[in-house]
């Protein structure tokens, strides 16, 4: 800092602190919350260390989920989360990809049509399509698969920016070179062009990763079936179902499972968390 | 958008871009036309003919007074989130840029609420605020004050506010804590040869040099109000009590999904995708200029 004032830095960690207890103090309440007994957290004051239930907890709503909440154990929802994270994360990373190179790299007639048809899709989130889109995903017999739950949502135009950005900055003489030696465009994109955009990759990974296990409207819309149902959406069944048959410890449980993932992604790959946070919003 | 060098082979472009067209093109572009068009039908109530209204789906929209009301819950709760959540995490990046060593420290404990999902944000404060459970609750009930958010509209409107913003203070955190560290140490410290204080180096040269990103967090920051919460709002209030949480997002999802209401729920479609449209033309905008300019 420009000047020494003791009092400031002091407060300065006074308020850091004060901000990093109040943003954990929910985690901290609901960690506690799935190690109690059921007894222990039907009223308030609840206890706020940890009980002696843990394994308990975790391993009923792994196994056999809420009771009264109609949505069966969370253990087969995380599976299907992570699925429908890991599918839509590589799906927008490939298909950007491709597209990106395809505008970048060549010259063709509607280049600047597929351009802005993509950029198009920024505007128009699920949210304001809802109904449309499911007749679609009815119509083609979706509902309830993994195609579904999916494709729907793996068109992207940050990512094709981000990356048609990034090949932008990729020299012509790369190009020229591989020309030169006879690799054609094909071979140019797989051994040139994506060992370069390894860390663009990894930062929209972890982006795109998170984006894809949070979803909440477009599982709620597009499932029937519970053995489709991701744990992010599920939650909201079980506290309905709480208010009959107060199962807090199980919820606060589910929560835990169904946070702990991509959080864990972000502080894990924090680096690359920030990076393309920052990427992506150029 | 130039390379010297490029590719011949037009049919390989056209195979490239035709997963990504054909899914924008099938899921985005032709649900939002239909949309469009079915904003302009009316179903009869038996659902057996179709005919064409033209904008009366739209005028109905606008005289009634749930939409009205939605629209007014939609305006309050998306500047109270944009405005608390900007507030936030301004002042503690300013707070962490003062403390250069333990900044990266105080990022990491600050920056995880981002990867929480708005549905479990929404049910880590509702273990804080419900009746009979949450500590807040019991907390405000031993000075006095009756928290129930299930039969309080108010309490239940600051609740959402709350989950909402708590999600997004990282977000613009670390924008913040960017934007404060891009600012060139000779500038404050011409301030400071000067005579100004923190304070008023604060307000007249970081806080006008932190316009743009505070602008355009402005605006990322209603996007994320108006149509990254429906979570919150479908986990924690369902909209209620009464009407009293019922932001736009949430009332399109029920009045086509639940009650089926084809022409009342396209019109309210296109009256979002309007407001997104708008919403993304200054957002771009803005970083044009800034790429311009700056």
């Amino acid at each position: 800092m420009v000047e020494h004032r003791p009092f400031l830095t002091f407060l300065a960690h006074f308020v850091l602190i004060v901000g990093v207890a109040v943003t954990a103090l929910p985690i901290w309440i609901v960690l506690v919350t799935s190690t109690q007994e059921a007894s222990d957290v039907l009223r308030a004051p609840i206890p706020m260390w940890f009980g002696d239930q843990a394994i308990e907890n975790y391993k009923a709503v792994l196994g056999v989920g809420i009771t009264g909440s109609s949505s069966g154990p969370v253990g087969p929802m995380l599976l299907n989360s992570l699925v429908m994270a890991l599918a839509i994360s590589i799906g927008k990373i490939a298909i950007s990809l491709l597209s990106a190179f395809a505008i970048v790299y060549f010259r063709f007639p509607g280049r600047m049509l597929a351009f802005w048809t993509i950029f198009v899709t920024l505007m128009l989130p699920v949210e304001v399509r809802i109904l449309p889109t499911f007749e679609v995903v009815a119509g083609l017999h979706l509902l309830n698969s993994y195609a579904g739950l999916t494709i729907p949502l793996i068109a992207s135009a940050t990512a094709t920016f981000l990356f048609r950005q990034f090949f932008l900055t990729v020299p012509d003489e790369l190009t020229e070179a591989a020309r030169v030696d006879g690799a054609g465009a094909l071979k140019f994109f797989k051994d040139i062009l994506l060992p370069l955009s390894r860390t663009n990759i990894a930062a929209l990974f972890v982006i795109l990763f998170i984006y894809g296990w949070n979803q909440y409207l477009w599982p709620l819309l597009v499932t029937t079936d519970e053995s489709y149902y991701t744990v992010v959406m599920s939650i909201q069944r079980m506290i309905q179902a709480a208010d009959a048959a107060p199962e807090w410890h199980h919820i606060a449980a589910v929560a835990m499972l169904a946070l702990m993932p991509p959080v864990l992604v972000v502080v894990l790959m924090q680096r690359w968390f920030v990076r393309g946070l920052i990427e992506t919003e150029k | 958008m130039h390379k010297r060098v490029v590719f011949r082979e037009r049919w390989l472009a056209y195979l490239l871009l035709a997963p990504q067209l054909a899914i924008t093109l099938i899921f985005f572009i032709w649900p939002a036309s239909q949309a469009l068009w079915q904003s302009m039908l009316q179903q009869d109530p038996f659902g057996l003919s179709v005919q064409f209204v033209g904008l009366e789906n739209f005028e109905r929209l606008f005289a009634n007074p749930d939409y009205l009301n939605s629209l007014e819950v939609t305006a309050l709760f998306s500047a109270a989130v944009a405005f608390s959540g900007i507030a936030i995490a301004l002042l503690l990046a300013v707070m962490a840029d003062r403390v250069l060593r333990a900044a990266t420290f105080y990022k990491t404990l600050l920056i995880w609420p981002y990867a929480v999902a708005p549905a479990i944000a929404g049910v880590l404060w509702l273990f804080m605020f419900h009746p009979t459970i949450g500590v807040v609750a019991w907390l405000l009930g031993k000075i006095g004050y009756a928290w129930n958010h299930h039969l309080n509209g108010g309490q239940a409107l600051v609740l959402v506010i709350v989950a909402a913003t708590w999600k997004q203070i990282s977000y613009n955190f670390l924008f913040f804590l960017a934007g404060l560290q891009a600012i060139p140490k000779s500038l404050i410290e011409a301030g400071a040869i000067d005579g100004a204080g923190p304070g008023k180096r604060f307000w007249t040269i970081v806080f006008p040099l932190l316009s743009p990103t505070t602008f355009f967090l402005l605006v990322v920051n209603v996007v994320y109000a108006f149509f990254d919460t429906f979570g919150i709002v479908h986990a924690v209030t369902e909209g209620g009590p009464g009407q009293d949480t019922t932001i736009l997002v949430y009332k399109v999802f029920k009045d086509g999904f639940i009650g089926l209401d084809l022409g009342g729920s396209a019109a309210q479609s296109v009256v979002l995708m309007a407001i997104v449209i708008t919403l993304t033309v200054i957002q771009f905008r803005w970083v044009e200029r800034r790429v311009q300019y700056g």
